[in-house]
């Protein structure tokens, strides 16, 4: 116990010595690449967090992963220092009632003003449990494609350059028809 | 200061991390890893022993060894 103590503080996540190749978002696995699909269409924090541990699990198995982005499930994904998007007064009063980004998003029940998100994250952090922030930046890192939907990113008044870095081409309902209907499994959340 | 020993070529200390972050921490350096290097990662999280199993069948690459010391939890992975 004490040996493994001591190699562990020694060399916390050693790289291997030798140069390394620039990390390349390529599946693991040299069978066939099975797709996995999510439709992430809640802005929920208790349903994106599932998206996300989903999403960049099945990254990390190997798996081409696709999330298209729509509807309330658009919002985070939105850049944090939005405060209110959209053109006219409609879409302007969505993002007043829903402030945009991951680290805003709110619970489907419980979320009493705020008080429910703060005693999560507080309970999450306790726990170690990674924050949708850290669980989104490792899907980026890990190949996950986000792809929003360019009509909802119309009705809400949203434009390329309100979302966040690092998304995919804004598609639409036959996008996301196609990649369902090519993937080992997709889950609507 | 080594940085590996005889049998293992990099290490992953995942020990205080929850779901899925043991995971996307060892895939994260599996990707920078030639094929037949050995690591060895340490976790303390408990549904990691299934989660380790389930992923290296996921990936291919070989569960060497699943072992339990006190609380921690090692495996030793070879990359396919």
């Amino acid at each position: 116990m004490t040996t493994l103590t001591a190699l562990v503080t020694e060399r916390p996540f050693a790289a291997p010595a030798e140069p390394q190749p620039a990390v390349q978002p390529e599946p693991e696995s040299k069978a066939a690449t099975k797709d996995f699909v999510i439709i992430n269409w809640s802005g929920d924090l208790d349903k994106v967090w599932p998206t996300l541990i989903l999403s960049s699990t099945a990254a990390a198995s190997g798996m081409a992963v696709k999330v298209f982005v729509t509807y309330w499930g658009l919002l985070p994904f939105v850049k944090e220092d939005r405060r209110i998007v959209g053109k006219n007064w409609m879409q302007k009063m969505l993002t007043f009632m829903q402030r945009p980004g991951i680290s805003h998003v709110k619970l489907t029940k419980m979320n009493f003003l705020g008080m429910g998100p703060w005693m999560m994250g507080k309970l999450a952090k306790e726990n170690n449990v990674a924050s949708p922030r850290e669980l989104l930046d490792a899907a980026l890192a890990l190949g996950v494609e986000f792809i929003p939907c360019q009509m909802t990113m119309d009705m809400f008044g949203l434009t390329r350059d309100d979302m966040i870095e690092g998304l995919g081409e804004p598609a639409g309902a036959a996008t996301a028809i196609e990649i369902m209907t090519n993937a080992e499994a997709s889950l609507f959340i | 200061m080594t940085t590996t020993t005889a049998s293992t070529d990099a290490i992953v200390d995942a020990r205080g991390l929850s779901c899925p972050m043991p995971i996307v921490k060892t895939a994260t350096l599996f990707r920078t890893l030639e094929a037949g290097k050995t690591v060895e990662v340490l976790a303390t999280d408990p549904g990691s022993v299934k989660d380790f199993a389930a992923w290296t069948r996921s990936t291919g690459n070989e569960l060497i060894a699943s072992t339990q010391e006190g609380s921690v939890y090692r495996f030793l992975i070879r990359k396919n």
